[in-house]
């Protein structure tokens, strides 16, 4: 079969794999219609994730049809269309029973801050992910989810993560009827955070980002306001300015470790490897907030130190709450809202690659050529 | 289980314990659903252990083998030794993450011999996706590939030029 193979920092191509296995009593093997390139892919990509292996297959975000099941799979059957939530989940353990479906403690090994997560580095549980033909997904009785009929299947890949997390940035933000909420990043995950805080009352949704493109998209889908910070002396004072001088009721940082805007923590983030990635967002996010406000992240950052200011944290007395998107427990709530037209999330999706150009897709999205907002990977046996 | 009243008997003999308990005091809801049965080591149901046929690293920071687990690449080589190494370490120290990733960049050079091994050239050019700078980015790219001959033709210079009294 083909899939996405890592060869290095910044190079990936398409390889021919072994058609993958069942290898536990509960997996499933699905053929791949559609699979996304995220922004978290690109720290894998950057090579900035540790444990990234020479060989791995990336990709977290897919959906398909199953073609094989294990021998105690009763959930799911042959030729289902399912989509697979971007964590692996068993659905037992005690962080799963709680609702913390992204952070199960029997699907990784490796790690035990994170869950098991479909291509996302042995830090992740070394699982191969979907930019595939085919994919095995363990705890197949639980994860996975048919797609509901007549739902578009631009709509269903979006559910594995973007939606979810989007949707929960904002849940996570405690937003109030009322308040100001300040998005940090326009990727697509801001982009639906941004969307979601109208859904939980926000009085006022305002995004922070440097490429106009993307602010342009955010200003008329979620709908907001919309600013550059290179047009900013300094985005905390802008953000403090805007809103009567007391900050923000929650700022979300839905960037990660790839943040630009602070020299500082791009030379020891992203070029010396000083720190896992640059906080740039989670530092502004953390001052730009009002006292008492609430910080919501969901950006990815890695496991070791960074130069976060943890002093005003305290100082400021605030709550910062942080998560991967729990998405199994999201998902009955998205789907009403995408059936009932209240979230319409295809529209994110400005690329559709033919999974054989991958390399290509990586680039365009990694460097925000051709106004990319989202690209999608089609496998051969997909299109017609 | 133990309920706040059942707790409460425990702790009757510690005056006022739980008298100013708000259960709604908690910023980790909705995304952590509390129950009774955290906290309390490995005491669920563990589902069926995947057969661990393979080199399977395991953080020090748990007893045993998750249930499922990938391990789609098992370490190899010197990158793989030097993993095997970090794996002495908890995730809370740099001798675990530092490692980690210097084998990262081990195995970038393991990837290449291996493909030359196989008789693969690596298509440096394909890998990148620089079709996609020629078609949207060529400004950019025609840069690069300058910057490139500059710099090759010069150092192609200096080499001959060091190397030129020598052979004479
Ligand atoms: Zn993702
Ligand atoms: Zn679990």
């Amino acid at each position: 079969m083909l899939a996405m193979n890592y060869r290095g920092p910044r190079r990936v191509r398409i390889d021919s794999k072994p058609y993958p296995e069942i290898k536990h009593p509960e997996d499933a093997i699905v053929r791949v219609t559609r699979s996304c390139i995220c922004g978290s892919d690109l720290h894998l990509y950057n090579g900035n994730v540790p444990d990234t292996r020479v060989g791995s297959t990336f990709g977290h975000e897919f959906i398909g049809i199953v073609e094989e099941v294990g021998p105690e799979v009763h959930k799911l059957k042959i030729g289902d269309q399912v989509l697979v939530p971007f964590n692996i989940a068993c659905g037992k353990c005690s962080f799963c029973q709680q609702g913390l479906y992204g952070n199960c403690h029997e699907s990784n090994t490796e790690a035990t801050a994170v869950g098991g997560i479909f291509g996302y580095s042995h830090t992740a549980g070394g699982f191969d992910g979907g930019q595939a033909e085919f994919v095995r997904v363990p705890y197949a009785n639980f994860g996975p989810t048919v797609i509901p009929p007549g739902m578009d299947p631009d709509d269903a890949v979006l559910l594995t993560d973007v939606v979810p997390t989007g949707y929960q940035a904002a849940e996570m933000g405690g937003i109030q009827p009322g308040d100001t909420v300040v998005v940090f990043g326009a990727g697509p995950v801001g982009i639906m955070a941004a969307r979601c805080s109208w859904l939980f009352g926000a009085g006022r949704v305002i995004v922070i980002d440097q490429v106009d493109y993307r602010l342009e998209f955010v200003r008329n889908y979620a709908p907001c306001e919309a600013y550059n910070f290179n047009e900013m002396d300094d985005p905390v004072v802008f953000v403090k300015k805007i809103t009567d001088w007391m900050g923000a009721d929650v700022c979300i940082d839905a960037v990660g470790a790839e943040a630009a805007g602070s020299p500082l923590q791009t030379i020891t983030g992203r070029k010396l490897l000083l720190q896992a990635g640059s906080a740039t967002a989670l530092h502004w996010a953390i001052n730009s907030v009002k006292k008492g406000g609430i910080v919501s992240v969901v950006g990815v950052y890695g496991p070791t130190d960074n130069l976060v200011p943890i002093g005003n944290v305290v100082n400021k007395g605030l709550t910062i709450r942080a998560n991967q998107a729990s998405v199994k427990r999201l998902l009955p709530r998205l789907i009403d809202h995408i059936q009932n037209g209240i979230l319409a999330p295809k529209a994110l999706i400005t690329h559709r690659v033919p999974l054989e150009d991958v390399a290509d897709a990586y680039n365009i999205f990694a460097n925000k050529l051709d106004n990319c907002i989202k690209p999608v990977l089609i496998p051969p046996s997909a299109r017609s | 289980m133990e309920t706040i009243e059942t707790l409460a008997q425990k702790y009757t003999h510690i005056r006022g314990w739980g008298i100013d308990a708000d259960p709604k005091n908690d910023p980790t809801y909705p995304i952590k659903n509390r129950t009774d049965a955290e906290q309390r080591g490995y005491s669920w149901q563990r589902p069926t252990q995947q057969p661990i046929d393979t080199e399977v690293l395991r953080s020090i920071e748990r007893p045993n083998v998750s249930a499922v687990f990938g391990t789609s690449v098992p370490p190899t080589g010197l990158s793989g030794q030097i993993r095997r190494f970090a794996f002495r370490f908890s995730e809370s120290e740099y001798g675990h993450w530092l490692p980690l990733l210097l084998a990262d960049r081990v195995n970038v050079v393991e990837g290449l011999i291996d493909d030359v091994r196989q008789g693969i050239v690596p298509n440096i050019f394909a890998e990148k996706g620089m079709l996609a700078d020629w078609k949207y980015n060529r400004k950019n790219l025609l840069q690069h590939v300058l910057i490139g001959a500059v710099v090759t033709t010069t150092i192609l210079t200096i080499m001959s030029r060091t190397k030129g009294p020598g052979r004479a």
